[in-house]
């Protein structure tokens, strides 16, 4: 695959995600080559020790980035990321590991002093714990924050919400109150990779829905005696169609009187939801 | 807890205890809402503990729940000194995902404004920097330039700051002519003149070389471990410069050389930024030169936009730009880090896909987050004053740092 984007561009990937794999050892559980990315994935209790060697013998000075992803589907649910860079050879490796809340990954503060804040940041977003770093509060989040924001279960409005308060002279937290609906537009397209059922089609596989009982009293709308409508009806309205506009006064009390039919028919059918009703038509 | 005197102040015998004060959050020195928690010794800096993330507004948690173009301009608002330059990384994170080819002259207008922001991100460092160790009117008149930046970017997407104008596959939309002439006549007469005025008041200036030079050494070697970057790591000595060493749009066209620093010092991070500034004119220069004509976005409608008068005459243009601003493009399963040399150094953006018209996790690298954390390294055993110097030189920016 020829790459045309015009991305940064290091050197060459050939060769080196086998030798990198081959120099871990059975550490690696699994490494890939996408996207013109090199991503090495190794057990948890090895990413020191790997990390370490990148670092002396394969000549990646750099710590770049330490980055937290949740996948919740998933039994360790926490991916933790580490970027790496090598000035002298002009590249850069992924290396990953998950964990889970409850499974500590080994602290990469003794090889490299920045990893104390990334992973102080990993920690305060996801929660994931790092065993031997000695300073892990939380960086990013308001001094007492409760949970892990980043998680995919933690919702994006959050759960306090945060005011000055004239009365107590503070600033006081109170729950979220939403004025509005968060509003969750969807846009995937129906047709390719939505998960859901598409309003509708629960009805199809689902058996067809009994019948609805008898209503109690018979239609009482039938007759064009009760609708109004028919040909003395059809052949009044014609007549008006040429005139001028449909005198205000004329229209102003049929409201009432539909609204009333409306409520008289209410209750003459209460167990057949589509009736069709007289509210709408009162010509 | 401050000072403990026991019975006269005169006998000699006073037990005096380190003490410890706040510097922040709200500071003028600060560049933002920093606080430090510092230990003191008399004068002299013990202990820094930085407190970052009083501006966390979750950017990367609101991106997780936007469409790929909808996120873009969360990242104007990152680091608002240089807006483009985050916009830079993130549009080829996506690019290099979809492995998209973009048109030769959206290239050069990437470069050419990457390069304007660079200089216009300078310009307020090189400013605040001045400033936060007393001298007033270098400040002033780099802040010209600066607005003659920000006219420039006006002049290209209609907003000062917040551009928004680099898109996937491009950018949104071409420049006028008179702009390029215009921005090709200011390197040229404006900038030197303006600038090299207002840097002869400062490079050679006693106080200033008082309060710079010899101030938080860093070695090479510290340089790497704590993951520097930009002219950070150049100061040191390191000439390691993503725009040569790993090449993106078309810098590996430009001729340019990489200013490094001898002492690694304050003075030589300032120098540093004050040569790019000269080395990013040279680059602009060339941009202008080399420009072609042609589309300024790619012409795969899958992913940008069609034009507004072809969306008039064609159903297929209308049809793409309906999906494409309500659905968004969907981007290949995958993850990608791509890191671009921001003014301030690398910015990065690793960003996960999970095969949608959303990311499913957009982790942003800035820039501040490492230079900070080396805040206590850098001051300890210096007096409280060059606390200011010491962060003026790395250039932080808030909105970056906590995202």
């Amino acid at each position: 695959m020829s790459f045309v984007h015009s991305a940064p561009k290091y050197a060459s990937n050939e060769g080196v995600c086998e030798a990198l794999v081959a120099a871990l050892g059975d550490i690696v559980v699994a490494s890939k080559e996408e996207h013109g990315e090199i991503v090495i994935t190794v057990v948890r209790d090895g990413i020191a020790d790997a990390l370490r060697l990148l670092r002396d013998q394969h000549d990646y000075q750099q710590l770049m980035e330490i980055a937290g992803v949740d996948y919740p589907g998933r039994a360790e649910r926490f991916e933790v990321v580490y970027m790496l860079l090598s000035v002298t050879k002009n590249h850069r490796v992924m290396l990953k590991v998950t964990a889970s809340e409850s499974t500590p990954v080994p602290t990469a503060t003794t090889i490299w002093p920045n990893a104390g804040w990334l992973e102080r940041e990993v920690f305060d977003l996801y929660g994931v714990l790092f065993a031997g770093n000695t300073d892990l509060r939380r960086i990013l989040t308001d001094y007492g924050f409760e949970g892990h924001p980043f998680r995919k279960d933690f919702p994006l409005t959050g759960y306090t919400e945060l005011r000055y308060s004239e009365e107590e002279k503070r600033v006081v937290y109170e729950p979220v109150k939403l004025a509005q609906d968060l509003r969750q537009f969807d846009f995937m397209s129906p047709w390719e990779g939505a998960d859901y059922v598409l309003p509708g089609d629960e009805k199809a596989a689902a058996a067809p829905p009994p019948p609805p009982p008898p209503a109690s009293t018979p239609k009482t709308t039938d007759t064009p005696a009760d609708t109004g409508a028919g040909a003395k009806t059809d052949a009044k309205a014609s007549k008006k169609v040429s005139a001028e506009a449909p005198a205000k006064k004329e229209a102003a009390p049929r409201k009432p009187r539909a609204t009333k039919a409306k409520a008289d028919a209410k209750p003459k059918a209460p167990a057949k939801p589509r009736t069709r009703k007289p509210k709408g038509d009162p010509a | 807890m401050s000072l403990q005197l026991e019975l006269s102040p005169t006998t000699g015998d006073e037990v005096i205890s380190n003490y410890t004060i706040n510097f922040g959050p709200q500071h003028p020195a600060a560049h933002g809402v920093l606080r430090m928690v510092m230990e003191l010794d008399g004068e002299i800096i013990e202990r820094i503990d930085c407190h970052v993330g009083l501006l966390h507004r979750g950017t990367e948690k609101l991106i997780e729940h936007k469409t790929y173009l909808q996120a873009l301009p969360y990242f104007d608002r990152l680091d608002y000194c240089s807006p483009l330059a985050q916009e830079h990384s993130y549009v080829l994170a996506i690019e290099k995902l979809l492995n998209l080819e973009i048109p030769e002259r959206a290239k050069y207008l990437r470069t050419l404004f990457a390069e304007l922001t660079r200089i216009c991100n300078h310009m307020l460092n090189i400013g605040a920097h001045v400033m936060d160790v007393g001298a007033m009117t270098p400040n002033l008149w780099v802040f010209e330039l600066r607005e003659d930046c920000l006219n420039f970017f006006e002049r290209a997407s209609g907003a000062r700051m917040h551009s928004a104008w680099f898109r996937p596959g491009g950018v949104h939309q071409d420049v006028p002519e008179k702009l390029l002439v215009d921005i090709g006549h200011w390197v040229d007469t404006r900038l030197p003149e303006l600038f090299g005025d207002a840097m002869s008041l400062v490079i050679d200036n006693r106080i200033f070389k008082q309060r710079n030079v010899d101030i938080a050494v860093v070695s090479k070697e510290d340089a790497l471990a704590w993951g520097f970057s930009g002219p950070m790591i150049r100061a040191a000595g390191i000439p390691w410069d993503l725009r040569k060493s790993q090449p993106y749009e078309v810098y590996d066209r430009m001729e340019f050389d990489i200013p490094v620093g001898t002492n690694s010092d304050c003075y030589d991070r300032f120098m540093v930024r004050v040569k790019e500034v000269y080395e990013s004119a040279k680059i602009i220069k060339q941009c202008l030169a080399q420009m072609p004509s042609g589309p300024v976005a790619s012409t795969d409608g899958k992913v940008s936009p069609p034009k507004r008068g072809e969306m008039k005459q064609s159903m297929e243009a209308l049809i793409h730009h309906f999906k494409l601003y309500t659905e968004g493009f969907h981007v290949p399963a995958g993850e990608v880090y791509v890191a671009t040399e921001s003014p301030k150094g690398e910015f990065g953006v690793y960003l996960v896909s999970d095969g949608t018209n959303k990311p499913y996790r957009c982790k942003i690298r800035p820039t501040a987050f490492s230079h900070l954390q080396a805040m206590d390294m850098m001051s300890k055993g210096h007096m409280l004053p060059d606390a200011t110097a010491i962060l003026g030189a790395i250039d932080v920016v808030f909105g970056e740092c906590d995202r």
